[in-house]
């Protein structure tokens, strides 16, 4: 039972409901979002009164008409509702219109125009850089002295690593519905991964107090990040639309308006150095990222930090110097991604790694293999390695799988095939787990037992598919020692969780499922009272329970969960509990950058198989085999899912998914057809994931690790397998650290020598003496 | 146009089951069933991913009696026309569902988590429902895989989606509980036994043989009509918000320009013939016996049971995938308006980007080919960035004969995505023609190509990309037609 994803029943039926599947209240308006037409402008007019005048169009809003404050940015207030003066990326949100249906409200948006003189659009994170649109403030992590350890090394490489971002691709696309209810109140339905963000949100720009606004959120068709914050402005538009006209309002983003109009994962520009001794030892590193935040805040400055916290992935390196800043470019403000900056941090790694190694002559596994960080060795952050687990799952790896087998089996393919060549590429991963921000690091569960024996949960987590409620069901049962059949996981509500912190950081688990284990603990405390006083004993603590039976003394009693929860209604004992969790024994010192900010790391090592057709330039990734470090796991097919579909994204992110951006800031890969998510096709059948065995973790709910992040980062290893591969292939080709490896990246690098001497040649041979 | 029609779009009353209900409905001819489905009927289990067929989750399947048979395909509802669906009997999630239990496709999608955010989660149960319907053979994992194939899911990685398919051929295959299902002669009736069909599915055929035929009222089509729908594979992706309140001709209420049928050495294929029953035809298996692997290639199953021929080539698109298939088969198209009809060679059809050689008023009706001689090849090569269900980036096939002594005695060659049209190699096939082929020959021949080629760049790659392509796909053609005769580690070595 609880190894099973709860939500999936409904869901193969088609009964599960998002936000619009509910159905509508009588009288519902649709609306739908005007766009900027340009990247950068300054906006002189904004013609409405033909869109005004459309069919079904009941009012059209733009900044002005926010009633409280136009300003929606959650870190810095960089970000307005509707834009008014300046347009700051192409689709940037100027004008809502609500019609009184979807059809109506789109066939009114191309009656609107806009007049805006145009402003220089920068979308290279570097040129931002130069000219100084610096969000925020540039970070350095540093430890040890680089300039005097680089000195002393063997070998020292330089370079540059480009990484490219990611759309969110959530099946469902952004959504909300407003419903006004009494006294200047709204419920709002919002497909967000923040509730209390969407709450306060809404309640700003609308000049209310936050209890005037109630967020319910049931599930999320995907999230991955693009809704921790993103989902908020859809919301506010919503909530907006619904208090002006006093008529419920659903925005539904249709997927082009998604994809042009929300940010995506941080694309990454950054320059390496890297040092060793000649036996492979990494003895310095230094890099420099560029992160190409988009035109807002957003969550950048964040993601920006954990790119730092992840700049040397799972190793021990003793001298390190990462510097890195958000520079503000044209495009939308890009945001949270699975990995939150973490990956980009760590392709920069890896790829000095892979350089060195090449330079040098040595393996790329050898270098990797000798520098994982080993228990007490310090993070460039200050924080030591505790049960340090980069070494026994590189181990694990390599001996379970018969990497050096394995290896040997793909050189000799090599050797014999011409048209195809094979790599092969180790990604180990180290991520560290808890909000980078102390303060979020906290969550709440209210859990209602009524007198049946049914128990109502909530918490401050937000169902996306990521299985939570099926978790949060696995701990309550565990924790109450009840059947998992008695619980039903509610919605995720702010009128019953107050002041949430987001579903994200890989967290969502740890906290809400810590919070149910000290609310079932409470209910448990109580009825020991209870049933001291019905047994009539003075050690309460030596009551039990288990599988819904109490035990004293580990003797049976006749008390069942059933019966104890009946006397305990009919004894006045309060049937619901809240509990509060904070994460113990987590810092950090943004002065000195220094700090313990996890309170642990997930490691794992993944291998994976590549191979190249050189004809048509075109690839399989044909295995991956993996160790993963899961703690104890609550539900194994869950976290399967999580590490298998984590996976997938890395792939996808690393080989397929480009995102195109035209000079003038458009995106150019604006639908389904031209930006490619992997498909069934496009990934290996064979995965093999092995979890590590006997890893205990003390601080994570009975025992368990988070999951969601981590292993997207064994997709990384894809794009070093596709390298290995052209290495093969072509031994002298100039190839570079720029991912996504798309088809035609593999191609140019494959066949670069020939580029033109195929067409810009003069034909020489007379077609008659072709024939010979 | 546009905004005349939007005063009164043309309806017609459309009488279709809808999964256990019957339905007779006046919305507009143009509404897209997805819209209809969730909108008007509630029905919420299809959803909305992409609104272009590339995302699988809006998936239903539709069902008509083909000579006696019910017969059932999937497509995307997002693209499909309600003004279509008379005489039908349309299939979403919901109709799937047995009261109080899941059928064995869902039961093995909850048992292996297949299902995450379930979001995409109706849209294959449909595709994985429909392949138990319809598979020729026992089930297996690639045919599972080929049925989902049209269907994205971002959470899974397919990983658990593949276990369950498995679970699936396990039960239902040789040895499994439900084997008995595959020699079964009436095989919905199995599956209805098997508890993986709803029993209404039997009433089906009789339900649908009582709606009566549709009555069009007649009208001057040019005049009034602002859109032509066959297919609607991509009029609705490009005009997809204009169709619900335009006026309409719904083209596939014409069966008579269906179908494939043989005439001495002609093949004459009904304009609205689709991609899938082009492949699915015995007399184009004759001659190109490797179709089923270029369809994997092309769009997606749903795409392919919905895209026409006729439409590939209309929409013009400089990569139409069937369109070069057509092109290098030497194809005729006949045109019609009113009584007169017309004739036009592909090759000399189009006349630059999207422009064409077709006044407005006029209807492809069917196309033409020469079956090709004894012992030529026809070969299909694809490059896009996702290898399926993906926009080439450079597509290219060729028909080549070469006589025992390696004389090239037809070569047809095209290439998409390299110009302004699909192109038909005119030079380089001429420069071919009657030489012995030879690595040389073949180096002499691309120079040759290059010279009629002018890739641009774009989203789906530079120029310099879509040149390379063009050489590698042109010679990938040659090294299977011919390997003994032009090496392939020559070719690469150039």
């Amino acid at each position: 039972m609880t190894e099973k994803h709860l939500d999936a029943e409904l869901h193969t039926r088609g009964t599960s409901l998002y936000v619009d599947d509910v159905a509508p209240p009588a009288g519902m308006l649709h609306a739908a979002i005007y766009g900027s037409p340009v990247a950068h402008g300054r906006v002189k007019a904004l013609h409405l009164d033909k869109a005004r005048k459309a069919p079904g169009v009941v009012a059209i809003y733009t900044g002005e008409d926010v009633p409280g404050e136009n300003q929606i940015g959650p870190v810095l207030p960089d970000e307005p509702l509707l834009a008014t003066d300046v347009v700051e990326y192409h689709g940037h949100p100027m004008a809502m219109v609500v019609a009184e249906s979807d059809e109506d409200a789109r066939h009114a948006l191309t009656l609107i125009e806009a007049d805006i003189e145009a402003l220089e659009v920068i979308t290279c994170p570097r040129v931002a850089h130069e000219a100084g649109h610096i969000l925020g403030t540039p970070r350095t992590f540093a430890m040890g002295d680089t300039a005097a350890a680089f000195a002393e090394c063997d070998v020292v490489v330089e370079g540059r690593s480009d990484v490219g971002g990611q759309e969110h691709l959530y099946l469902e696309t952004q959504r909300a519905r407003a419903v006004p209810t009494e006294g200047d109140r709204l419920r709002v339905y919002s497909s967000t991964q923040s509730p209390y963000a969407v709450q306060k949100a809404c309640a700003r720009i609308l000049g209310l107090p936050t209890h005037r606004v109630e967020v319910d959120v049931i599930r999320l068709g995907g999230g991955f990040g693009g809704k921790e914050d993103q989902a908020t402005s859809w919301a506010c538009l919503a909530a907006l639309a619904a208090h002006k006209t006093g008529r419920p309002t659903q925005l539904v983003l249709h997927r082009l308006d998604d994809l042009r109009m929300t940010g995506k994962r941080h694309p990454y520009s950054a320059d390496y150095k890297i040092g060793l001794s000649k036996d492979g030892n990494i003895q310095a590193f230094e890099v420099k990222h560029f992160q190409n935040s988009g035109a807002k805040t957003d969550l950048s400055l964040a993601v920006l930090e954990r790119t730092l916290f992840h700049s040397t992935n799972s190793y021990f390196i003793p001298n390190v110097r990462a510097y890195a800043a958000s520079c503000r470019t044209n495009l939308p403000p890009n945001t949270a991604f699975r990995g939150f900056g973490g990956p980009q941090g760590m392709f920069v790694i890896e790829s000095a790694i892979a350089h060195a190694a090449e330079v040098m002559g040595i393996d790329r596994a050898e270098i990797q293999k000798k520098n994982l960080i080993q228990e007490g060795e310090s993070f460039p952050y200050g924080q030591q390695a505790e049960r340090a687990r980069a070494v026994r799952t590189w181990e694990e790896a390599e001996e379970g799988f018969e990497v050096a087998a394995w290896q040997k089996d793909i050189d000799a393919y090599n050797a014999k095939n011409t048209a195809t060549k094979k790599g092969l590429a180790a990604m180990p991963i180290c991520f560290g787990i808890s909000f980078t921000a102390t303060f979020l690091n906290q969550a709440s569960a209210l859990m209602h037992v009524y007198t049946d024996g049914s128990v109502s949960l909530s918490t401050g987590g937000v169902e996306m598919g990521q299985g939570l409620s099926s978790k949060l069901v696995g701990i309550a049962a565990r924790a109450l020692h009840i059947s998992p059949e008695r619980i039903k996981v509610e919605t995720t509500n702010t009128t019953r969780i107050a002041n949430m912190s987001p579903s994200a950081a890989s967290a969502t688990t740890d906290l809400n499922g810590s919070a149910t284990i000290l609310a079932a603990d409470e209910l448990l405390g109580r009825f020991r009272e209870l049933l001291a006083r019905e047994l009539g004993v003075q050690d309460a603590e030596n009551i039990t329970f288990e599988d819904e039976r109490v035990y004293y003394r580990g003797e049976l009693t006749e008390w069942t969960w059933e019966k104890v929860v009946s006397q305990a209604y009919l004894s006045r004992v309060a049937l619901s509990a809240h509990a509060f969790f904070a994460t113990p024994n987590v810092w950090f010192d943004k002065q000195r950058e220094t700090g313990r900010p996890f309170a642990y790391h997930v490691f794992g090592t993944a291998w994976t198989e590549v191979t190249i057709d050189l004809l048509r330039g075109t690839y399989t990734v044909d295995r991956v085999r993996l160790v993963h470090d899961l703690g104890r796991t609550i539900n194994a097919n869950v976290d399967l899912g999580q590490i298998e579909g984590g996976l997938a994204q890395g792939i996808g992110w690393m080989t397929l998914e480009e995102l195109a951006f035209a000079e003038d800031g458009r995106l150019s890969s604006f639908a389904l057809s031209t930006y490619k998510v992997p498909d069934g096709d496009a990934l290996p059948e064979d995965i093999e994931v092995r979890m590590l065995e006997d890893a205990d973790n003390p601080v994570g709910p009975f025992g368990s690790k988070a999951v969601g992040e981590p292993p997207l980062m064994y997709g990384i290893g894809t794009f070093f397998a596709l390298r290995a591969a052209l290495r093969a292939a072509a031994p002298d080709a100039e190839l570079h650290f720029n991912a996504p490896m798309t088809p035609e990246k593999v191609m140019l690098q494959l066949h670069h020598q020939r580029l033109r001497t195929l067409w810009e040649t003069p034909s020489t041979a007379a077609p008659a003496a072709a024939g010979e | 146009m546009f905004q005349r029609a939007i005063e009164a779009p043309m309806t017609t009353h459309v009488e279709f089951w809808l999964n256990d209900r019957r339905v007779i409905t006046d919305v507009p001819d143009g509404m897209l069933v997805l819209d209809y489905l969730r909108k008007d009927r509630l029905l919420t289990g299809t959803k909305e991913g992409c609104k272009e067929g590339d995302c699988g989750a809006c998936s239903i399947l539709i069902g008509e009696v083909v000579e006696g048979v019910m017969r059932y395909q999937p497509v995307t509802s997002c693209l499909t026309p309600v003004g279509e669906m008379h005489g039908k009997h349309v299939v979403s999630i919901e109709g799937l569902n047995l009261p109080g239990k899941l059928n064995p496709v869902q039961q093995a999608m909850v048992d292996r988590v297949g299902s995450q955010c379930g979001f995409c989660t109706p849209g294959f149960i449909v595709s994985m429902c429909w392949y138990m319907m319809a598979a020729r053979e026992t089930p297996t994992l690639e045919g599972f895989q080929r049925a989902f194939s049209g269907n994205l899911c971002r959470c899974t990685g397919y990983a658990a989606i593949n276990r369950a398919s498995l679970d699936l051929v396990e039960n239902f295959g040789p040895g499994g509980q439900w084997a008995s299902i595959w020699e079964a002669d009436d095989r919905l009736s199995a599956l209805m036994e098997a508890g993986l069909l709803p029993g209404y599915f039997a009433e089906m055929p009789k339900r649908l043989e009582a709606i009566g035929e549709m009555e069009e009222v007649p009208r001057d089509d040019a005049d009034v009509i602002d859109f032509f729908v066959a297919g609607g594979t991509d009029l609705y992706v490009q005009k997809g918000e204009l169709l619900p309140r335009a006026q309409v001709k719904i083209l596939n209420r014409h069966p008579e320009m269906k179908g494939i049928r043989r005439q001495g050495d002609t093949l004459h294929i009904g304009a609205l013939t689709t991609f899938e029953e082009f492949g699915a035809s015995d007399e184009v298996v004759a001659f190109i016996p490797q179709i089923q692997d270029y369809l994997h290639l092309i769009a997606s199953l749903p795409l392919r049971n919905r895209a026409t021929i006729a439409g590939n080539i209309i929409n013009a698109s400089p990569i139409g995938d069937m369109t070069a298939i057509m092109l290098a088969l030497d194809t005729t198209l006949v045109f019609a308006r009113g009584e007169t009809t017309r004739e036009v060679e592909l090759k000399r059809f189009y006349k630059g980007y999207k422009t064409f050689d077709k006044h407005p008023s006029e209807v492809m009706t069917e196309l033409r080919l020469q079956i090709p001689a004894a012992g030529t090849g026809v070969y299909f090569e694809k490059v896009s960035k996702r290898r399926c269900l993906d926009i080439a980036t450079v597509n290219s096939a060729a028909r080549l004969r070469l006589s025992d002594d390696g004389v090239v005695e037809e070569a047809s060659l095209t290439l998409g995505g390299v110009a302004a049209t699909p192109l038909w190699l005119e030079k380089t096939g001429a420069f071919l023609t009657g030489e012995v082929l030879t690595d040389a020959l073949w180096r002499e021949a691309l120079r040759i190509a290059h010279t009629e080629i002018a890739p641009i760049s774009d989203v789906r790659g530079s120029a310099d990309y879509k040149r390379l392509l063009a050489t590698q796909l042109l010679t990938a053609h040659v090294v299977k037609a011919a390997p003994e005769r032009v090496s392939l580690d020559a070719m690469l070595a150039i």
